[in-house]
């Protein structure tokens, strides 16, 4: 084991660059480790909690980026050390014939696009607060993806904009669309006659998804961030986009995705509600409120099936699968081989695992939520803080499942287990190729006989999106993965396999 | 006044006013507080102790020529004494390039900002290779020295006196198109300047002479530059001590530490050790050779010229190194940290806009830009002369010391 | 507030400020777009940060 640490000094990287360019080079063998990080303090300390420090690493300041590798020998070491460093500056390289230069500061850029209207901020959450408040002073609606923004400044910036007339979206918003345009990690949908309002993150992706697949498209999604609807925030720019697109000629149906309002907020919301002609569909991960303003669905799929209807003047009927047919071959086939069994879910989207655990728990009993339960069913937001300090987000880099996964299986923990649930969410600026990443790790451990269990995907995407989403399904197929393209469906399936005694009521409801 | 007023009202000042080459005269009979043995330097003040080598060699070169001493063991006894009075130029009204070193006997350039009745003084410029501001004294320097003083000054003052002044900053507009920025490159500047005051010379001078000091500011490369820092010193004068603006008046180093003023602050000198300089190097040179960043010339940055207008002169990369795109860069990073643009340097490849203006300690220090320099190096021994050029930074450390004193300057 | 006036009525211009992939899909979307080169304000310095903001009211 060699370990080799450089320093370049003066320099600034994103943490997503330098976390993507660090996942790439350690796939290959004989690379047990590659950490690349900006010197900062908290990363100073991160690096000591997983015991990479180095005498070389401590002098590096703020400015400074510390490539730490951990190789088989020391030539792998330095070359691997080598081949970080190009990869970062190749990125610039090829833009050295045109000039491109890159504004500092807010005011300069505003020097070369005078009349932008909206900033997108990605930065780390420290500062993010900071530089959207400057954004508002300048009259800029705020596309906010950061996360790890304090409450109050979370209510003092939204009150900010909103007495300026401006959109605030976020924070940890991670996908909004906007007269048709994507911003964040967005799906390739068509425009079309409904309106979204959303936390946002992997829910949105899901709802505009199966909106696509059912031929209809989005006029806008305006993401709200997940703490928008609590009584802190009031749901300041919920309300505010609620007005935005009941006023909007565009937008025919509005849908309405959160966690479960507070109680005065609801109050504010039906209030104004009430007043709409648009007719507005809500979706609070299967909390149900006493009054009758909102149409008020279970299931992200449900939302989205019942605001089409809508818009096409019909009512919706909700039915436990499309393709019931299909389901009772699959339970067919598979028997009861996984009925009592434990039910492992690793999610890469917050909103789809826990729309999947409340589903499964209605069946199964209790499902937890994170490892440390060892015994009994889990259903796992790998996309939760504790689980991405120091590594980007899984839909990014999904090779965080595959290590649980194998995890799990060395410490025996799939040894009583009967189905693996995962998603795969495509789109712009996720991982290009999930698929392939997933059905590796699933035939290792086979092979090894470590893991008997079915797997069932959930795949949300288009047929636009980058990843071509046919192929990723034929991939999953071959592997022998069940794949749906319906949150719910996949986790009522799944409920199906490890608890045979629901069936008759599924298969009964669906005929 | 808030700062953002402050920083319009200093600037404003700055824009308005001008630069006329008005006359030439003896230091002690226009310099303020020049006593017997006032020997004047570049940059923040500095002790002997800590002066480097270029500059301990330029006054000892000022003191053989003033007839203080003949040799640098004379010179050290003379300095270690206190016997000489050493002061920064800035503090009187003054200026030069590399050590900058002033004496009551030299001739000056007097500059004149017409429109805030500001004079400001410097040196007749010697030349590029062995001069005295690098350091050299030996016999050959004396002699140019002498010359200078005692020929070449009374005929240009007579030249001068005839043309009712040269116009600096119109030549300084005019050069700025022409692919100059006024601190490293001057070959269009000096031009325009020879050519202006060519009829002049003719007229009041006696054909010899005149060839000769045609010949002599033709070759010096860069005359001119010692009459634009007077000038740009006069300029920024102007927006001196200006109550809460963040505006930097004046970037100087002494070879030893790197200083800048604010408006807001007064008199305050905030420094830093001077940094070494990234550059191309002369055959035979390299950075073990090289003395840390030196002279008031910076003073050229601190108005919107030097680096701070390279977009319209890369051919100065050829000089400093880098490409043409560089020197583009260059000038919009400048504007970053600038809070305004020159209403008359105006720069054709980008767009004609002014060259950035105003670097605001807070700009500085928000976006960890410090201003720019292009600028010679010189050899840390006295007397070699320039041995190469490059860039180097004003130290974040001035700014951010400026920045609290900013902060704190309410409270005392 | 006049609803032609807000964001979903206006083709958006954007500036980014972070991930430069955001900048690269709206490129491709034929969005106005400009990138900025963002880094930490004041290298990161939390103490500098507040000396600004403690001027920032004041201007």
């Amino acid at each position: 084991m060699a370990r080799s640490t450089h320093i370049l000094k003066s320099s600034y990287f994103d943490s997503v660059v330098l976390m993507r360019v660090a996942s790439q080079l350690k796939k290959q063998d004989d690379i047990s480790e590659v950490a690349m990080f900006m010197g900062t303090e908290g990363n100073h300390d991160l690096l000591a909690q997983v015991g990479l420090t180095t005498v070389k690493s401590r002098e590096a300041g703020p400015q400074d980026l510390i490539v730490i590798v951990v190789a088989d020998s020391e030539e792998r070491a330095e070359s691997t050390t080598q081949d970080a460093l190009s990869m970062l500056t190749d990125r610039n390289a090829g833009q050295d014939n045109e000039l491109d230069y890159r504004p500092r500061t807010l005011d300069a850029a505003l020097g070369f696009l005078p009349d932008a209207n909206l900033a997108a901020l990605s930065i780390p959450g420290e500062f993010a607060a900071r530089e959207a408040s400057k954004c508002i002073d300048k009259g800029l609606n705020v596309f906010l993806f950061s996360d790890n923004v304090a409450l109050a400044d979370e209510i003092s910036l939204k009150n900010k904009a909103r007495r300026k007339n401006l959109l605030f979206m976020g924070p940890d918003c991670g996908t909004a669309y906007i007269n048709g345009v994507g911003l964040g990690f967005a799906n390739i949908i068509k425009s079309g006659r409904i309106g979204c309002i959303a936390a946002s993150g992997t829910g949105l992706q899901a709802v505009v998804c199966e909106l696509d697949r059912l031929g209809e498209g989005v006029s806008h999604a305006i993401g709200v961030g997940g703490r928008d609807l609590s009584s802190e925030v009031g749901g300041l720019m919920t309300t505010y986009s609620l007005e935005l697109l009941e006023q909007d000629p565009a937008t025919e149906v509005i849908i309405l995705l959160s966690k479960p309002p507070s109680a005065d907020v609801v109050e504010a919301l039906e209030a104004l509600c009430s007043e709409f002609s648009t007719p507005v569909v809500s979706c609070f991960q299967g909390a149900e409120l006493p009054g009758n303003t909102f149409i008020q669905t279970a299931t992200l799929d449900e939302a989205a099936a019942t605001a089409v209807c809508r818009v096409n003047g019909r009512e919706h009927v909700p039915v436990p699968f499309n393709l019931p047919d299909r389901i009772s071959d699959l339970l067919e086939e598979r028997g009861n081989k996984a009925a009592g069994k434990r039910v492992v879910g690793l999610f890469t989207g917050g909103t789809l695992a826990k729309e999947a655990q409340l589903l499964l728990s209605k069946e199964l009993g209790p499902v937890a939520k994170s490892f440390e339960e060892h015994a009994g069913h889990i259903v796992v937001d790998l996309g939760d803080d504790q689980y991405t300090i120091g590594r980007p987000h899984p839909m990014i880099s999904p090779e965080i499942r595959t290590e649980k996964l194998i995890e799990l299986a060395e410490t025996g923990d799939l040894a009583d287990c009967g189905v693996v649930l995962v998603d795969l969410v495509l789109g712009k600026g996720s991982h290009l190729d999930p698929a392939q990443e997933l059905v590796e790790s699933i035939e290792t451990l086979r092979k090894r006989r470590e893991l008997s269990a079915e797997i069932v995907a959930v795949v949300i995407g288009t047929p636009e999106d980058p990843q071509d989403i046919a192929a990723q399904i034929s991939v999953l197929d071959a592997a022998g993965i069940t794949v749906f393209r319906s949150n719910s469906e996949a986790a009522r399936y799944v409920a199906m396999l490890a608890a045979p005694a629901c069936r008759e009521n599924y298969m009964k409801e669906a005929s | 006044m808030s700062i953002d007023e402050a920083n319009k009202t200093c600037l404003q000042r700055i824009q308005e006013s001008t630069a006329v080459w008005s006359d030439i005269k003896t230091a002690k009979d226009v310099i303020p507080g020049m006593t017997q043995r006032t020997v004047l330097h570049a940059g923040p003040p500095v002790a002997w102790e800590h002066m480097c080598g270029p500059m301990r060699g330029s006054i000892t070169g000022a003191c053989i020529y003033e007839g203080w001493a003949s040799t640098p063991e004379e010179v050290e006894q003379l300095a270690i004494s206190g016997e000489l009075e050493f002061d920064s130029s800035h503090h009187r009204n003054a200026i030069g390039p590399m050590s900058g070193i002033i004496t009551p006997s030299m001739e000056v350039n007097v500059v004149t900002n017409t429109v805030h009745g500001i004079e400001t003084y410097s040196t007749l410029y010697m030349g590029i290779g062995k001069v005295l501001r690098h350091g050299a004294f030996d016999d050959e320097v004396m002699t140019k020295l002498r010359w200078m003083n005692k020929e070449l000054a009374p005929l240009l003052k007579s030249a001068l006196g005839r043309a009712g002044g040269i116009d600096l900053k119109s030549i300084v507009a005019q050069a700025l198109q022409m692919g100059d920025e006024l601190h490293n490159r001057n070959k269009a500047s000096n031009a325009l300047l020879l050519t202006a005051l060519v009829q002049h010379l003719i007229s009041v001078g006696e054909k010899n002479e005149v060839v000769k000091a045609i010949d002599f500011i033709d070759k010096a490369g860069h005359f001119i530059l010692n009459a634009v820092m007077a000038g740009s010193k006069g300029m920024l004068d102007a927006g001196s001590n200006i109550e809460n603006s963040t505006i930097v008046t004046a970037l100087a180093r002494n070879g030893h530490e790197t200083g800048i003023r604010v408006s807001g602050l007064g008199d305050r000198w905030f420094t830093a050790p001077a940094p070494m300089i990234e550059g191309v190097y002369f055959p035979g040179f390299g950075p073990e050779d090289a003395n840390p960043d030196m002279g008031d010339s910076a003073i050229t940055e601190t108005i919107g010229l030097g680096s701070f207008a390279m977009a319209g002169a890369p051919a100065v990369v050829e000089y400093i190194g880098g490409t043409a795109k560089f020197a583009m860069e260059t000038t919009l990073k400048m504007y970053e940290i600038t809070v305004g643009e020159h209403e008359t340097f105006k720069l054709p490849p980008v767009n004609f806009r002014g060259t950035p203006l105003g670097i605001d300690i807070r700009k500085v220090v928000e976006t960890g830009i410090t201003p720019v320099i292009n600028t010679g190096i010189a050899c840390k021994r006295p007397g070699v002369g320039q041995i190469g050029a490059g860039l180097t930074a004003a130290p974040m450390e001035c700014f951010t010391a400026a920045l609290e004193a900013f902060v704190l300057r309410n409270k005392s | 507030m006049k609803p032609d006036q807000s964001l979903l009525q206006q083709p958006i211009r954007v500036i980014n400020i972070g991930l430069e992939s955001f900048s690269e899909d709206l490129r491709k979307a034929e969005i106005p777009v400009i990138q900025m080169d963002w880094r930490p304000p004041a290298g990161g310095d939390l103490r500098l940060v507040a000396l600004l903001d403690s001027l920032a009211e004041e201007a």
